[in-house]
């Protein structure tokens, strides 16, 4: 009895912290760590880094070459997303290397990479694992010579105001970016093996890669439009990685100083960098553009339940519903999420119709084949997560007792057997008879 | 002489009266000791059949007979209709299979029957007890119908002869062991059965016996595709009889009731249905029972006719007439698609050269090897000298019975030729053809020695009749010769039929009663050592791999798979679909990123390949790799046999070539054997099942990864990563 008094105080005493640790309402602080090269980023950025703070993010910061960080402990990743703001570190302290941030990301993490120039080999090559190349040219920054930023010293087209940048709401936010972005540093291209990396922010089509302190010699090796200045990936599991050749992009520095574009003529107060980087900081973070699908469903038309398996010409129904998380969760609403019937290629491709409130629907007649059968949902749009839904389900041919009994075809046939049969028992009764 | 007259009739009636007592007790004794004989031979056909179990454990065998243990389960869990319905969502994935309408369910619904009354007679047993014993317990019955068919065709000495033969006949029990539980099992039984029936419908003329035949053919039908044989010897059994002038109204009657019949009833399988009446197989028998009606109706003519001229017109207009119709309507239903064409497997039958260069899948199987000389010998030993004797004696006593027995035994002898399986068919005919033989010679010694005996005793007790005695004596003169000659041919014979019992025992306990799925190997100290890698490996899919997962192999081990993994396979050994084995066939042998492609198109997630390097196994996937290139090649031409071969050679060391040493199978059978040491005094790498080192020691996965390897390295299992998750 008492022991059970006690457990039972426990639990009572227990039960507030329980409840609100599992709080719809206040989400756990996401936590992020940021490794640093030297701990002046911390307050020369430090309005980047607010904006996250104030988005209910717990931020660590590190030096890179400190022995103690490690990304995982026990099995368990520590944080929710890595902020690498360490262009020149040679190797990380601890137990971190270029393996243990693939996996970090691989495990469904976010990360952000700021290279600069004179990005060291390791910056390097998680860019490379992700997907992007930085110029190989450890001195080369991008250069144009049209679309700069009027600065102070003459002379340096190093500083660029670009606003080729993206057009998309779900990555940028509904709001457009009015002035130009700027941006110094070195620039990357893409893999174009790999189709999950996004040019976010791109040079224009006069810039080129190269020394801007020595005279060209050789023809460089990334120009124009190639040159990415912001990329993002969206791994195939939904991580997010934004990359850049930048680190000075998010200083308070950039995100104050107002830009004028070369060539024309209105000077805006400020750059579109703070716009820029907060509203991508938003996406990289899953603060948008986050799809999730849930009670996917389908039955025959007129049941409820779900068959363990369908008939061939069976009308059946299918049904997903789709939300968007974006700080909460909102019906998600399109006119282009399509439902393909798929055994090796699909059978089936319907366009979901929706109610607006994030149910998706259609129905069709499952077509005249037998086999193994799914229901494939693959949505892919540019900014949101991938939906890939897939959902097996056998079809059977009819059963034996399924077919028509009686056809009207097969009417002379029944006729036929029937006055066989007849004229055979009267053949025998005249032929005993008559013996 | 009234007097003596009536004595003599007195004494006749008394003696034949006390005859009459004697032959009717050695009647009797004659009927206890068949009885008996019988009943030994029945127990002895079923015993010796219990090798496997004693050695192994009570066990399914080998391939095929895993997927009818699993079939059988399913039919008795969860009823017939369901069963005949079964539409099997984890073969063959994403097609699929309906089971009901693709197998014959003639051994599953046997099983379950008995299963049921076993049950219904309170005996708890397993139905995988049942399964194992169905093969011998049909064997044991078909003692019995060789029993009553050798009696049918010769006496019932040569159907004791013939029972005795084939319960320890090799070539029959290779196929009906405990385990074995394989459609073959029961369809010999029925195969005989049939046949006998049928020829007691010829020798009787009723229909009765006809029926009973046409019954017996369905069973077969149901039970295993080789009725197709049935379906063309008998027709051309009648077609002889019919050209040799032996027509009668016997056969008349059991052929057309039994085709008749026979026909709608097989037409009931769904496996069957109308390829009864529509594919070229069946045409002859269709034929023949056409020919047939015109032959009645020529009798008819002819019996009204007098005119022996007009009826020669008749029938040369009839049977020209005839046989133009059939061509025409032959022509016309081939021409039309209305009759399907000979299938590739009936083709390869009648050419043997015929499937190994049209359909490699066909001829990829052993069993469907030309037989060599050898395995005649193992399989029939001395039936196969007795088999030329028993048909001299055949042929001197011709019947409709004898000619049948004849014809059954020199086309199934040919067939047995052609492909190692078919000996099985073969063997029925062969030991019947053996008991008349060995049961007519005996007799004719016995007998010898008998009539000697017989004619010394009336000598020397009455010594009347002159003339007979004085002929007898005149035959008695030669008999010491002979008598010594015939003790020596009995001894003889016994020498020779207990030598065929010690070798049928020795082949059986030898040969035969291996499950080949759990391997034996002989140790270093001559002990005993098991490989269950085969069952460690498909446990372990059934408990560590997702429910719904998808195992790619080579097709040999898809029944085992999906039986004892109860794991979804892509092909398995019912190779209906050659496309989708060629897929696989092209997976196995492309390089390891073409490879990728495919398997995720067929949502593999995992690869099983069989592995002998280590055990010195030699019947695994790198043997049967060429095979894999030729199916795969015969659908997809970038797969070109060449490539794999150095100079005509298949090789799998250094000097093999690259494309061999960079294969999917080559990389999954390898992967890591390089750094392994299999035998003393050889380079590590050392392939103990070809004898060489391998060449490619350094393999590198990069799109599947190990998952599991049993503990022999025989069942090698790979996982297929998932898409790069930032590429």
């Amino acid at each position: 009895m008492r022991g059970k008094a006690e457990l039972f105080l426990i639990f009572i005493s227990v039960l507030p912290f329980l409840s609100l640790s599992f709080s719809a309402e206040s989400p756990k602080e996401r936590r992020v760590l940021v490794l640093l090269d030297d701990l002046a980023i911390k307050s020369s950025h430090s309005l980047f880094f607010d904006s996250l703070k104030s988005r209910r993010f717990l931020l660590h910061f590190r030096l890179a070459d400190d022995p103690e960080i490690s990304l995982r402990r026990y099995g368990q990743h520590l944080y929710d997303a890595l902020i690498l703001f360490c262009p020149s570190v040679q190797r990380f302290g601890g137990s971190i290397d270029v393996a243990a941030i693939a996996d970090f990301v691989d495990s469904g993490h976010d990360l952000i990479i700021a290279a600069d120039n004179n990005a060291s080999d390791f910056i390097r090559e998680i860019a490379t694992e992700c997907g992007v190349d930085f110029d190989e040219d450890p001195v080369a920054m991008v250069i144009d010579h049209t679309s700069y930023a009027v600065s102070d010293t003459e002379g340096d087209h190093t500083l660029l105001a670009s606003d080729n940048i993206i057009e998309s709401d779900v990555i940028l936010g509904s709001k457009k970016i009015e002035a130009p972005v700027l941006f110094k540093g070195i620039g990357h291209s893409l893999n174009p093996s790999n189709n999950l990396v996004v040019k976010v922010l791109s040079a224009s089509p006069s810039a080129y890669s190269a020394n801007p302190k020595s005279k060209l010699a050789n023809p460089p090796t990334i120009t124009g439009s190639a040159i990415s200045l912001v990329s993002i990936v969206q791994a195939r599991n939904n991580a997010r990685v934004l990359i850049t050749g930048s680190l000075i992009m998010f200083s308070n520095r950039f995100f104050r100083s107002g830009v004028q574009k070369a060539g024309n003529s209105t000077k805006h107060e400020r750059s579109g960098n703070e716009q820029f980087f907060t509203e991508l900081g938003k996406w990289v973070f899953h603060e948008r553009g986050h799809l999730k699908a849930v009670n996917i469903r389908h039955h025959k038309v007129g049941v409820t339940d779900e068959p363990a398996m369908y008939r061939i010409s069976d009308d059946l129904e299918y049904s997903v519903e789709i939300y968007e998380w974006s700080g909460t969760s909102e019906p998600y609403v399109a006119d282009d999420v399509q439902v393909q019937f798929y055994m090796m290629s699909p059978y089936v491709l319907k366009t979901l119709s929706t109610n607006q409130k994030g149910l998706y629907s259609t129905a069709f007649k499952v077509p005249d084949v037998y086999g193994v059968f799914q229901f494939k949902v693959e949505y892919h749009r540019l900014g949101y997560t991938t939906l890939s839904l897939s959902k097996q389900i056998p079809v059977r041919p009819y059963r034996h007792n399924e077919y028509e009994r009686f056809i009207p075809a097969a009417y002379p046939y029944y006729g036929a057997a029937l006055s066989m049969m007849a004229g055979f028992f009267i053949f025998t009764a005249v032929h005993l008879h008559n013996k | 002489m009234v007097v003596g007259n009536a004595e003599s009739m007195k004494s006749d009636l008394l003696s034949s009266l006390s005859i009459r007592w004697i032959k009717l007790k050695t009647k009797q004794q004659e009927v206890l000791i068949r009885v008996s004989i019988l009943c030994l031979v029945y127990i002895l056909a079923f015993i010796s059949r219990l090798f496997s179990v004693l050695r192994y454990e009570s066990m399914i065998h080998e391939f095929d007979p895993y997927f009818n243990y699993r079939t059988t389960l399913f039919l008795t869990q969860k009823g017939f209709y369901e069963f005949w319905n079964w539409f099997d969502s984890e073969s063959w994935y994403p097609l699929g299979r309906i089971i009901g309408g693709t197998l014959y369910p003639g051994l599953m619904v046997t099983a379950a029957l008995l299963y049921w009354s076993l049950r219904f007679l309170r005996f708890a047993v397993h139905i995988r007890e049942v399964c194992v014993l169905t093969a011998p317990f049909f064997a044991s019955n078909t003692t019995l119908v060789a029993y009553f068919f050798g009696k049918e065709i010769w006496d019932s000495g040569a159907g004791l002869v013939a029972a005795a033969l084939i319960a320890i006949c090799p070539g029959y029990i290779s196929r009906s062991v405990a385990g074995s539980y394989d459609n073959e099992g029961v369809a010999i039984f029925a195969l005989l059965l049939t046949f006998y029936l049928f020829v007691r419908a010829v020798n009787t003329g009723s229909l009765a016996w006809a029926l009973a035949s046409a019954f017996g053919y369905f069973y077969m039908v149901s039970a295993w595709g080789g009725y197709v044989f049935i379906i063309n010897l008998i027709p051309l059994y009648v077609l002889v009889l019919l050209l040799t002038g032996r027509y009668s109204m016997r056969l008349y009657v059991a052929y057309n009731s039994m085709y008749v019949l026979g026909m709608l009833l097989a037409m009931q399988i769904r496996f069957v249905g109308f390829q009864h009446v529509q594919s070229g197989e069946h045409m002859a028998a269709m034929g023949v029972f056409f020919l047939m009606q015109v032959f009645y109706l020529l009798d008819w003519v002819k019996h009204l006719l007098s005119d022996t001229k007009l009826f020669q017109a008749f029938l040369r207009v009839t049977v020209t007439c005839a046989v133009g119709v059939g061509v025409i309507a032959l022509g016309v239903g081939t021409a039309s698609g209305y009759i399907s064409p000979w299938t590739g497997r009936f083709y390869s039958l009648l050419d043997p050269t015929y499937a190994k260069d049209h359909i490699p899948i066909i001829a990829s199987v052993s069993e469907h090897q030309p037989t060599a000389w050898s395995s005649f010998m193992f399989d029939f030993h001395i039936l196969l000298f007795l088999f030329p004797a028993g048909l001299y004696f055949c042929f001197k006593r011709l019947s409709d019975a004898t000619i049948f027995i004849v014809m059954y035994g020199l086309t199934s002898m040919y067939f047995a030729g052609v492909m190692v399986r078919l000996i099985l068919v073969a063997t029925p005919a062969v030991c019947l053809i053996s008991a008349i033989a060995v049961s007519a010679t005996i007799k004719n010694l016995t007998y010898l020695l008998r009539t000697k005996r017989k004619v010394s005793q009336t000598g020397s007790t009455e010594g009347i009749n002159g003339a007979k005695a004085s002929s007898k004596a005149l035959l008695d003169r030669s008999q010491p010769f002979q008598k010594n000659s015939a003790i020596a041919l009995l001894f003889g014979a016994f020498y020779l039929l207990s030598k065929y019992a010690t070798h049928c025992n020795w082949v059986t306990s030898e040969a035969y009663s291996s499950p080949s799925i759990v391997l034996a190997a002989r140790g270093a100290h001559g002990d005993r050592v098991i490989f269950d890698d085969y069952r460690e490996a498909y446990f372990w899919l059934r408990q560590n791999t997702p429910q719904d997962a998808k195992v790619m192999s080579w097709w040999d081990y898809g029944y085992q798979i999906t039986a004892m993994g109860n794991r979804t396979v892509i092909v398995d050994n019912n190779t209906w679909n050659n496309t989708h084995i060629a897929t696989v066939g092209r997976a196995m042998s492309s390089y390891e990123d073409e490879a990728y492609e495919i398997m995720r198109s067929l949502d593999v997630d995992y690869v099983l390949v069989v592995f002998g390097g280590v055990t010195g196994y030699s019947s695994d996937d790198i043997n049967k790799f060429l095979w894999m290139v030729r199916i795969g090649g015969g659908v997809f031409p970038v797969i070109k046999e060449p490539h794999y071969l150095v100079n005509g050679e298949y090789r799998v060391d250094k000097g093999a070539s690259p494309k061999m040493l960079n294969c999917l199978m080559y990389k999954l059978s390898y992967y890591r054997f390089g750094e392994l040491m299999t035998e003393y005094g050889k380079p590590p790498g050392y392939d103990r099942a070809r004898g060489v080192e391998i060449g490619n020691k350094d393999v590198k996965l990069e799109y599947l990864e190990e998952a599991f390897t049993t503990s022999n390295w025989i069942v090698r299992i790979y996982k297929v990563k998932p898409p790069n998750n930032r590429w």
